[in-house]
């Protein structure tokens, strides 16, 4: 295993003439950018991690008149506000990467959906692609970005969901299969990537495959932006190296007194100090979608769970038995062990429930539940119960 | 074709089959809950999960289609943890007072629990931290969100099967529930009151209102005159809830049944429907005169049937605008009602004050339909009370009768006789096949020129049927009918009435007279029904009325002997100026929320 200390990284926010990159892939075959971008390595930078390249490819294989590019910035994971700061940055290299992807796949019309409490984003963004369409209609590609706001439902960052809000419907999650490549905004293929993942198609058309392989480990190519917050003295946004450990992470961005850190926001891991130094930031070990969150010593694990749980419950959309419900069962479920109106064994039953949660949810939300629940309870206990 | 195995067994199967359709084709059941055959896919109650080997997280057989070499597991450790927990997560947020709820013994969610015996209540209650409300505002559905599983089966229907939208999802997370308009009640709302989501209801959230102890009141009550009625639907139904099998005709048995109930007379709403027929096929014919001959532009055609009180609230709402095209004539209940209190009362020489008229249907529509204001023509309410098929089953449950052994009887006389046109009313096409047997023969002397009368290009599920048939060789007095080409539609479930009606909107569709019942199938299919309801068992229905038309004498409502007796002593004439009072009525626009 390569280990690879904590290494800052300038490819997203820097500065580049989009213009110039998009002429350059406008030369190539559809099929010569996906390669390059399965060269690469890229996974998406939501949090999922499935290979861009692939997702492209497939999306670029169905065979319809009418395909979609959606740009995931719905961003509500707690502790994640990376994507708010590249878009308030690097606009117009985010429209360069769903024009890039617009090529590849072969569509004409493409979808910012816009987290709700970015609204303020909003007038700069319909400047910038104004400025955007003059490109494209310049450059002779027909593509067209639109751009949608959410209005503050968490589950609407789940892609189906969020499909079903761009068409007016309630955000609620679909069954998969079909998915979105083959069938997704209005029924027609598309292609949904996280605002930092599209912006990284452009810096692999700049600067080619190669060198963003280079950067990170096998399982966890290039480098990422990272949401760092909490008890931390350096608080914010940065672009960090792939494959670095947890204790590198906390080396650098701790107080002094990390307790643990939350990777993946409430829906991702707890990384209690034990296990700082065998964790890897990343695929291989704990994936996240940007949310890095310190706890030190001084901090309840009862009450950081808690208001997890809380979140969830309120957040599911309400469809599926084990999110709906589950979520419910786990928060009235410590509030008892706290209580005392329940014994401590009662977290053993509740860790089951997690589990099925995980097997059993209808998407993604509900099934990440009980990583967040699960590596609380089992490094924490203690705290849970007394 | 898909290869793959479910338990170790192979199965092929065609691609898009879904994984609970090829493990049913093994004769392995998974259970489900928010599954319905009637509906769309929903895959949200996740009781139906099945492991496939190999893959991470269980999928649910509902939702997923098979694919190739799939090896699925259908009982595995990991599926029976996760469905033991989704029923012990769905018992924990259900109001489980089984045996104080209406639907106990007929209930999915209760077999579930009870299959799986789960009970141990690993999990807390949840629903004691909740306030729920019970919506009884509706004269015919009542809905309890305490009971309710949040499956969707009734906002499918609402939506997919009926496009009424009354029912939809609102709030989010622990919040969620299924609601009106605002959490308006269903009295306030779009709802057409067709009851279809309760024949889908897996549980005791919507469920009709019952009237079972007023009627029981008034029977027991010697001052008081019950006469009770019976749909045409009911008698092909009733069976089922009574321990026999879809499609067992049972005509005699329940007549029987309801004379021992302690009813003073058991009359046949069959009689009004062949009534409904010489009175909306000479209205039909009165308009047909006016618009051909007096070219009389106001006269709105095409003409649509009002039987169906779900359809009438349906456009109603929201085709307001095709209002005069509906029919006047008051559905068979209401012409019965406002005739047992009239013309019953003094042949039989009773005061209507003393007489209740109770109607056992296949509806719960028929329930908001006997409240209207408009429906008291006789000076007291028409129809007193109504029931539905599952209520008169639960009735002669009561009264401790083994329905299986009685013995077969007749209608009482005076309203009691019917014809093979009249039973089928109670399937979708019926009212059409039965006006157009009276409606030609009237016209041309001579009956419809189809084998045995039986008019099948009307007759069948698809859900909007055209039909025309050529009049020709007319009588004298309808001369202007030679040649005409009578063209009819047919509609079954409101979202095809919707469609159909959209397509007179938009010019495509041009017919003279529509037939339209609400629910699927027509009223055999009616949200007053036993439970369950599918296609297989509404088709059994369907030949069961073929079945009963086929084997009475009189098959055309206009040889109906006591119909004939009614005009000739009490009536005049068909649309005549008692008919005009007692059996016609008006309609209003309503809103369209």
């Amino acid at each position: 295993m390569r280990n690879i200390p904590v290494k800052r990284v300038d490819l997203i926010f820097e500065k580049v003439t989009c213009k110039e990159i998009f002429l350059k892939t406008l030369e190539l075959k559809p099929e010569e950018i996906i390669q390059s971008v399965i060269e690469s390595g890229l996974k998406g930078r939501g949090g999922a991690g499935f290979p861009t390249g692939l997702k492209w490819q497939f999306a670029a294989r169905e065979k319809s008149n009418e395909k979609y590019i959606v740009c995931n910035a719905d961003e509500g994971e707690p502790g994640t506000f990376k994507d708010r700061e590249i878009l308030d940055e690097v606009p117009e290299k985010v429209f360069c990467g769903m024009a890039i992807a617009s090529r590849a796949i072969g569509a004409k019309v493409g979808y910012i959906y816009l987290r709700g409490e970015y609204k303020f984003l909003v007038p700069k963004l319909e400047a910038r692609l104004n400025e955007f369409h003059k490109l494209m209609k310049s450059v002779g590609h027909d593509f067209k970005i639109l751009l949608r706001l959410g209005s503050g439902a968490y589950i609407c960052g789940e892609e189906s969901a969020l499909f079903e809000s761009i068409e007016g419907k309630r955000g609620e999650p679909r069954n998969k299969p079909p998915y979105p490549t083959k069938a997704g905004l209005f029924n027609k293929p598309t292609c949904i990537n996280n605002v930092e993942t599209l912006v990284y198609t452009v810096m692999i058309q700049k600067y080619g495959a190669a060198h963003f392989k280079d950067l990170g480990t096998k399982d966890s190519r290039g480098s990422k932006v990272f949401s760092v917050s909490g008890d931390t003295p350096k608080a914010g946004i940065y672009e960090l190296e792939l494959g670095m450990s947890v204790q590198e992470f906390v080396d650098v961005f701790g107080d002094g007194d990390t307790k643990t850190v939350q990777v993946g926001g409430a829906a991702g891991f707890c990384v209690p100090r034990k296990r700082f130094d065998e964790t890897i930031i990343g695929f291989e070990g704990v994936p996240t979608g940007g949310s890095m969150k310190l706890f030190n010593s001084s901090r309840s694990m009862y009450n950081v769970l808690h208001n997890y749980l809380d979140f969830f419950t309120e957040e599911s959309c309400g469809q599926c038995t084990p999110c709906r419900v589950g979520c419910q069962q786990l928060l009235k479920g410590i509030e008892a062990v706290k209580k005392g109106e329940k014994s401590s064994k009662y977290l053993d039953e509740l860790v089951k429930l997690a589990a099925t949660m995980k097997l059993a949810a209808k998407c993604g939300l509900g099934q990440s539940v009980g990583n967040a629940f699960s590596s609380i309870v089992e490094n924490f206990k203690e705290e849970i119960i007394y | 074709m898909v290869k793959l195995s479910v338990n170790g067994l192979l199965v092929e199967v065609p691609e898009g089959t879904t994984i609970l359709e090829a493990a049913r084709k093994l004769n392995f059941k998974i259970p489900v809950l928010c599954h319905h055959d009637d509906l769309c896919v929903a895959g949200n109650c996740r009781v139906c999960v099945v492991e496939q080997l190999g893959g991470k997280a269980l999928l649910a057989a509902c939702a997923t289609p098979v694919a190739e070499g799939m090896q699925i597991l259908t009982n595995s450790l990991k599926v029976r943890t996760a469905r033991k927990h989704v029923i012990e997560l769905l018992l924990s947020e259900h109001n489980a007072d089984c045996t104080k709820c209406y639907k106990n013994g007929n209930c999915e969610l209760q077999d579930l629990s009870n299959e799986f015996s789960v009970g141990d209540h690993i999990f807390l209650d949840l629903i004691y931290h909740k306030e729920y409300t019970i919506d009884r505002f509706s004269p015919a559905i009542q809905k309890d969100d305490s009971k309710c599983i949040r499956c969707q089966r009734c906002v499918r229907t609402c939506e997919q099967l009926q496009g009424v939208n009354a029912l939809s999802v609102a709030f989010k997370g622990d919040q969620q529930k299924i609601s009106t308009f605002f959490d308006h009640s269903m009295a306030e709302v779009i709802c057409t009151n067709c009851g279809q989501c309760i024949n889908r209801c897996p549980t005791g959230a919507l469920v009709e209102r019952t009237y079972l102890d007023e009627v029981w009141d008034a029977i027991l009550d010697p001052e008081l005159h019950v006469v009770v009625q019976t749909a045409p639907a009911v008698r092909v139904g009733l069976g089922e809830d009574l321990g026999l099998e879809p499609g067992e005709r049972v005509t005699g048995k329940m007549v029987a049944t309801l004379k021992r109930l302690g009813f003073n007379a058991v009359l046949d709403t069959d009689f009004t429907a062949d009534l409904t027929i010489m009175e909306e096929g000479t209205e039909l014919l009165t308009r047909l005169k006016k618009a051909l001959v007096d070219k009389d532009e106001s006269v709105s055609l095409p003409m649509t049937t009002s039987c169906s009180p779900g359809w009438v609230k349906f456009i109603e709402h929201t085709f307001p605008e095709y209002l005069p095209n509906v029919s006047t004539c008051k559905s068979p209940q209401q012409m019965f009602g406002a005739l047992a209190k009239t013309y019953y009362a003094k042949a039989r020489n009773l005061d209507p004050k003393k007489i209740v008229t109770v109607s056992v249907m296949p509806c719960t529509a028929k329930k908001y339909e006997a409240d209207r204001p408009e429906m008291r023509s006789s000076g007291y309410k028409d129809v007193d009370y109504v029931l539905t098929t599952r209520e008169l089953a639960r009735m002669i449950r009561q009264a401790g009768i083994d329905f299986q052994l009685m013995k077969e009887d007749r209608f009482d006389k005076l309203m009691g006789s019917s014809s093979g046109a009249a039973v089928i009313f109670g399937a979708t096409g019926g009212v059409m096949e039965a006006a157009l047997r009276t409606a030609y023969e009237l016209v041309t002397g001579r009956e419809v020129p189809f084998e045995k009368l039986n008019i099948t290009p009307v007759r069948g599920f698809e859900g909007i049927r055209q039909a025309s048939v050529k009049i020709e060789g007319c009588l004298d007095e309808w001369k202007f009918l030679e040649g005409v080409e009578l063209k009819c539609a047919v509609a079954h479930g409101l979202s095809n009435a919707r469609e159909l009606m959209q397509g007179v909107k938009d010019g495509k569709i041009n017919v003279h007279f529509i037939e339209v019942m609400a629910c699927p199938g027509g009223c055999l299919g009616g949200g007053g029904q036993p439970i369950p309801t599918n296609q297989v068992i509404r088709e059994k229905r369907a030949a069961a009325i073929y079945a009963e038309d086929m084997s009475l004498a009189i098959r055309k409502s206009h040889e109906n002997p006591e119909v004939l007796q009614l005009y000739r002593d009490f009536l005049g004439e068909p649309l005549g100026h008692l008919s005009h009072e007692l059996l016609h009525t008006h309609y209003k626009e309503r809103e369209r929320y």
